[in-house]
């Protein structure tokens, strides 16, 4: 069938099952946006295209399906940037569809030119520029392939702006033939095999969960995992929500701020089972001592993560989805010998967990953080999506609410970007709507993209943004007070910022907490008022996150705070 | 130690881009990279010499893996392979000294491509060290003015060719 590039991009998307884009036009798209007003196309304008990428972004955490974004030329591409990286370190599978200047144009430093493919390759699992019609059907049909399959990733199609509106005969590949990528679902099973036999020799075995339990959906094998076999289990902050917070064997986030059950347990384990991990620093602490006396398993989809960074004794390659369940079929015939073998140990840990459990210091007269998750943590009771942003208040948030179910916890964990969490909670209510979304974060972070409470509004995604506003930007300021001599270069946040008003000037209901009598009420009406609503809750402005192994030390020597010190 | 690795990568823009950007971005200890087509026009040949430790060595193979361009990665340093690499070399020649220079290139047995007044310019395929031996001749008894290498090419011996290795 004879169509424009633009139109096929659209019958691209339909034959890909998107049901919405989010972006923003311009010059270069120009052509492709009359083809979505035609096809009366889903999409979600934005105020900003970071705003549109991390709102793909948090659609596709959330849901599981490929996150669009689009954009154009320049300006419009390059603003993409920061949420494509924050993607790419997570493995979020994204497309972004972004216009690049006519054929002709390109190279000249044109108008609105910048080379993306060049910019992002570093942080695109794969990109092209199409320059002829005939390769769009291909490109988009590749584009998807790879962005969800295997270790998923963004993939960018810089697309010349004459290609949306040159004339293609459409049809779109039933399947991909890529000579260089096959995404591997079942790996060795002598690899299992031998897991299995280290697994019987264990005293103080460990199964550590990351994000790509979470991202492979194989949380239910995991959960079957830890019940036969007994071990007790930590979390990467990614990997939070693959099981639940009160499961009796988990002990929480390893790590920088880690429990100090979760962080004893790494350094004192036998055998570490790592399972979609890549044992990022901020989990391994100094990465010599990390699990010093274990011997290391690695589960994981892409063997370039095995001995990146921790030397793996055995690894188990393939998707979690083969390789979890291969093992539960051995497990599970000697369930009972496990659970035999580690129950000393299981009592170690428990007894590390209850003498040294999450605590903080409270005051009748101040609105403390971490009350304020454990209130939410109740009111929803683990249910719905929980969106941060990045400093203190995610580190709170990853510490004390209580989650239960995967996908439940969107966060940028490895590019740790501030502003990702407004627009990402648009994107995850956009694809959930019927899903109750809470987005926390701090006064630093949601003025990084606060121009998206208009887009909330627009639209009336009822997410509620509760506002830790302690008028610093926190976390930098608690390394300044812990490691700069509490010399506070530029972290104050003081001003004259009324986030009530903003949210009322942008058409989005303004609360505000300020005393910790009011909290409980406003809560319980902010989660109650339909359409978006902002909670301004001011917090005090010291407080640390606790425990904290400092950069570069070993997870055992924890600042623990409290009575402790 | 050193490990020579042969890349098949498919013949399309972007491509060079995307390893090289890879290779800055890991920080890899590259010594040399060739590029090259094929017996088949669709698909490009490097080879990449790694200096590194095993770890260093496999990561290098997995990460370039991943590249969606790169099709097979083998490790040529496993497999009996001949290895070669070329030189051209500009030496100072004076009619003086044309002799000793014809002299030198034939023991290394080079091939003299150009020769005017005041300089030859001397052809040699051979592996590494060889090059460098006729370079340190060259430079000490009479003088380079400049090199140009093309890094080093490698193919396995026997009839399995690296893409089914």
């Amino acid at each position: 069938m004879i169509m424009t590039g633009a139109e096929a991009i659209i019958e691209s998307l339909k034959n890909e099952n998107v049901d919405v884009v989010f972006g923003y036009p311009g010059g270069a798209v120009l052509t492709l946006y009359d083809a979505l007003y035609q096809a009366n196309f889903r999409h979600i304008l934005t105020k900003h295209e970071q705003g549109a990428v991390h709102a793909a972004d948090g659609y596709a955490r959330a849901t599981g399906k490929v996150g669009v974004v689009i954009a154009t030329s320049g300006p419009g591409a390059a603003n993409l940037v920061t949420g494509i990286a924050t993607a790419y370190m997570d493995s979020i599978p994204l497309v972004a569809i972004t216009g690049q200047v006519a054929v002709s144009l390109i190279g000249r430093d044109s108008f609105q030119e910048a080379d993306i493919r060049g910019i992002t390759t570093p942080i695109t699992k794969h990109n092209y520029l199409v320059k002829k019609v005939e390769d769009l059907p291909r490109v988009l049909k590749e584009a998807f392939y790879i962005a969800r399959t295997g270790r998923p990733g963004p993939v960018v199609v810089d697309v010349a702006k004459d290609v949306f509106a040159a004339a293609v005969d459409y049809q779109y590949p039933q399947e991909v033939k890529l000579r260089g990528y096959h995404p591997l679902f079942a790996g060795n099973l002598e690899t299992i095999n031998k897991v299995f036999e280290e697994l019987k020799l264990a005293q103080r075995p460990l199964i550590f969960v990351g994000g790509g339990v979470n991202l492979s959906n194989s949380a239910e094998a995991l959960r079957e995992l830890v019940d036969q076999t007994g071990f007790p289990v930590i979390a990467s902050l990614m990997g939070l929500g693959s099981l639940p917070f009160d499961h009796p064997q988990f002990l929480g986030m390893v790590g920088m701020h880690g429990t100090y059950a979760a962080n004893m347990a790494t350094t004192k384990c036998d055998l570490l089972l790592g399972i979609g991990v890549r044992f990022d620093d901020r989990v391994t602490g100094l990465l010599s001592e990390f699990a010093a006396k274990a011997k290391v398993v690695h589960f994981d989809i892409d063997p370039a993560e095995i001995n990146k960074n921790v030397r793996a004794d055995l690894r188990v390659v393939g998707d979690l989805n083969w390789s979890l369940p291969a093992l539960l079929e051995r497990v599970k015939h000697v369930s009972g010998e496990f659970k035999k073998q580690v129950r000393s140990w299981i009592e170690e840990v428990l007894a590390w967990q209850r003498e040294k459990p999450l605590t903080y210091e409270s005051d009748a007269k101040l609105v403390m953080p971490q009350a304020v998750i454990e209130k939410v943590s109740r009111l929803t009771r683990g249910e719905g999506v929980i969106v941060t942003d990045v400093g203190q208040h995610q580190m709170w948030v990853a510490q004390y609410y209580g989650f239960k179910n995967p996908r439940s916890f969107l966060t940028s964990g490895g590019l740790g970007t501030m502003g990702y969490g407004l627009p990402a909670a648009l994107g995850a209510q956009c694809g959930l709507p019927d899903q109750k979304v809470i987005l926390f974060v701090g006064d630093g972070g949601v003025m990084m993209n606060c121009q998206e409470l208009a887009t909330a509004a627009n639209y009336n995604f009822p997410v509620k943004v509760l506002i830790f506003n302690n008028q610093t930007l926190g976390m930098v300021a608690q390394w300044q007070r812990m490691f700069y001599g509490g010399r506070y270069s530029h972290t104050s946040l003081k001003g004259n910022t009324d986030f009530v008003k903003l949210a009322e000037a942008m058409g989005v209901t303004g609360l505000r907490v300020t005393k910790p009598e009011e909290l409980d009420r406003v809560l319980e009406e902010a989660l109650a008022t339909p359409g978006p609503v902002v909670v301004d809750i001011q917090t005090p402005e010291i407080v640390d996150v606790l425990p904290m192994v400092p950069a570069g030390a070993r997870l055992d020597q924890m600042i623990m705070g409290g009575s402790e010190e | 130690m050193k490990h020579t690795l042969a890349v098949l990568v498919e013949n399309r823009p972007g491509v060079l881009t995307h390893i090289s950007g890879l290779i800055s971005r890991r920080a890899f200890n590259i010594e040399s990279i060739a590029a090259g087509y094929t017996e088949e026009p669709d698909t490009t040949r490097i080879t990449i010499v790694v200096e590194g430790d095993e770890i260093e060595q496999e990561q290098v193979v997995n990460q370039l893996s991943k590249l969606v361009d790169v099709i097979k990665i083998s490790d040529l340093t496993a497999v009996e392979s001949i290895h070669r690499e070329l030189a051209l070399i500009k030496v100072k020649a004076s009619i003086e000294t044309r002799s000793d220079i014809i002299n030198i290139v034939e023991i290394f047995r080079a091939k003299i491509v150009d020769v005017n007044r005041e300089t030859m310019v001397i052809e040699l395929s051979g592996d590494e060290t060889k090059i460098d031996a006729l370079c340190q001749v060259l430079k000490e008894d009479h003088g380079i003015i400049e090199i140009v290498r093309t890094g080093k090419i490698a193919l396995s011996r026997g009839p399995i060719p690296a893409k089914d290795q």
